[in-house]
């Protein structure tokens, strides 16, 4: 989606301001709230990619005023609610209306480090070839889908080179769906007057990662 | 994305209860009375977020790069297994690439679309990396946003912006301080700062304060 989280190349939010010394997290609901999403991920009950869409999935004026941590709420809460995991009126009234249904997995303390350890296969074996070689000229496609996708605005129909092939990986549009298809991932390198036209610094480079079909032969 | 952290007065008691902390109580209760978390796996998580996994293990990984030539060439060519030796494997850390600063080159990473930084070798992102200002001007005005962090690059140096746009993460090496060459790895990793390996800041230089 053309969303507010998509913010490369945006003016005007100002200075980047470094907190020297900056906690871990700066209030103890942060903590919960970052500790709860990450326990219900484990769940399996959605993935990264619909976990991503939650969040970015709201009205601009709210994203950009929200905090990260509020963002990561608003996000569970959505998935949560979606997948009646969790009803309103039970959030109203700040306890369970009973037991919960079973899930196929809850995170138990002892587990917790070789979870994260693990972390999670998004490279996927493929008999298929590559479209693209290190050195092709590629041009990142014209694209607007309304749902998650990770081609950022800013790239869209400028072309650059792909500089490495990084695997077969989980595809977010489709993973974000509920879908199970996974293409070839690239590092595709533009060059800043390129994207930013004479307005850019003439010795910039930036790469994103881009999946074969966010990418088509220029 | 609000750029100011959030100070909130949050002794948990009583009327003073924002609403968003009245949210998180109110999910934390019903999840936990559901048997969908378990209470002592988030304090579990928290413990490890704010004391075992963060910038100090990725200070290793670069100690052990300007140590020893044969590690680095190791973590140049295959990040994920060489940080994995040293123990830092996992979530948000799957797929790492390693990108190597040097005279001619400056590398600096972004996530744009959100909050993508290499967990097991940096721990949880800083408010800045997350904030709108950051993920705004990190493609398109790099330098602008390295002299607020106080580094000067001169105009011949290439930046290389890398925006984490997959599950591909990325760990600058920055290039060892001059004066280290009798270093043992313990002592050159006590000068590898956090944004040294985002790419926003410099390795300390020893006996002088570095940005």
């Amino acid at each position: 989606m053309n969303g507010a989280h998509d913010m490369g190349g945006m003016h005007g939010f100002g200075p980047v301001r470094p907190e020297p010394d900056e906690p871990v997290f700066h209030a103890e609901w942060e903590r919960r709230a970052f500790a709860l999403t990450v326990a219900m991920g484990a769940t399996g009950e959605w993935n990264i990619d619909m976990s991503r869409f939650a969040r970015e999935n709201r009205a601009p004026a709210s994203y950009l005023t929200e905090s990260y941590y509020e963002l990561w709420l608003a996000g569970l809460e959505k998935l949560l609610a979606e997948r009646g995991l969790v009803d309103p009126d039970e959030v109203a009234a700040g306890h369970a209306r009973g037991q919960g249904r079973e899930l196929a997995r809850v995170l138990k303390a002892a587990d917790v480090a070789s979870v994260l350890a693990a972390g999670t296969r998004y490279a996927r074996p493929t008999d298929t070839a590559a479209r693209f070689a290190v050195g092709d000229q590629v041009r990142a496609a014209s694209m607007s889908p309304v749902g998650h996708t990770r081609l950022p605005r800013y790239v869209r129909g400028h072309v650059g080179v792909v500089r490495h092939i990084d695997g077969f990986h989980t595809f977010p549009d489709s993973s974000a769906l509920g879908g199970d298809d996974a293409h070839w991932l690239y590092t595709v390198r533009f060059a800043g007057p390129e994207l930013w036209g004479a307005d850019s610094d003439p010795n910039l480079a930036i790469s994103v990662n881009a999946w074969e079909p966010y990418l088509e032969p220029a | 994305m609000s750029n100011v952290p959030h100070h909130h007065h949050d002794d948990g008691h009583g009327p003073e209860l924002t609403d968003v902390q009245l949210r998180v109580r109110a999910l934390e209760t019903i999840l936990v009375e559901k048997g969908y978390v378990d209470p002592a796996a988030l304090d579990r998580l928290i413990e490890t977020y704010e004391t075992r996994i963060g910038p100090r293990n990725g200070a290793r990984v670069v100690a052990r790069a300007w140590a020893d030539p044969s590690y680095r060439r190791w973590l140049m060519e295959d990040a994920t297994a060489a940080i994995a030796s040293l123990g830092f494997t996992g979530r948000g850390g799957e797929h790492m690439v390693a990108v190597e600063n040097t005279p001619a080159v400056h590398n600096m990473v972004v996530c744009t679309l959100c909050s993508c930084y290499p967990w097991p070798v940096l721990g949880l992102p800083p408010v800045w990396y997350k904030s709108a200002p950051y993920r705004s001007r990190a493609v398109i005005d790099p330098r602008g946003v390295l002299r607020e962090f106080g580094v000067e690059l001169p105009a011949e140096t290439e930046v290389r912006v890398w925006d984490s746009t997959a599950e591909v993460r990325y760990l600058v090496l920055p290039m060892r301080p001059p004066g280290t060459e009798d270093f043992s790895e313990d002592a050159l990793a006590a000068l590898v700062t956090r944004d040294s390996m985002i790419g926003t800041g410099r390795p300390t230089t020893p006996g002088r304060a570095g940005p």
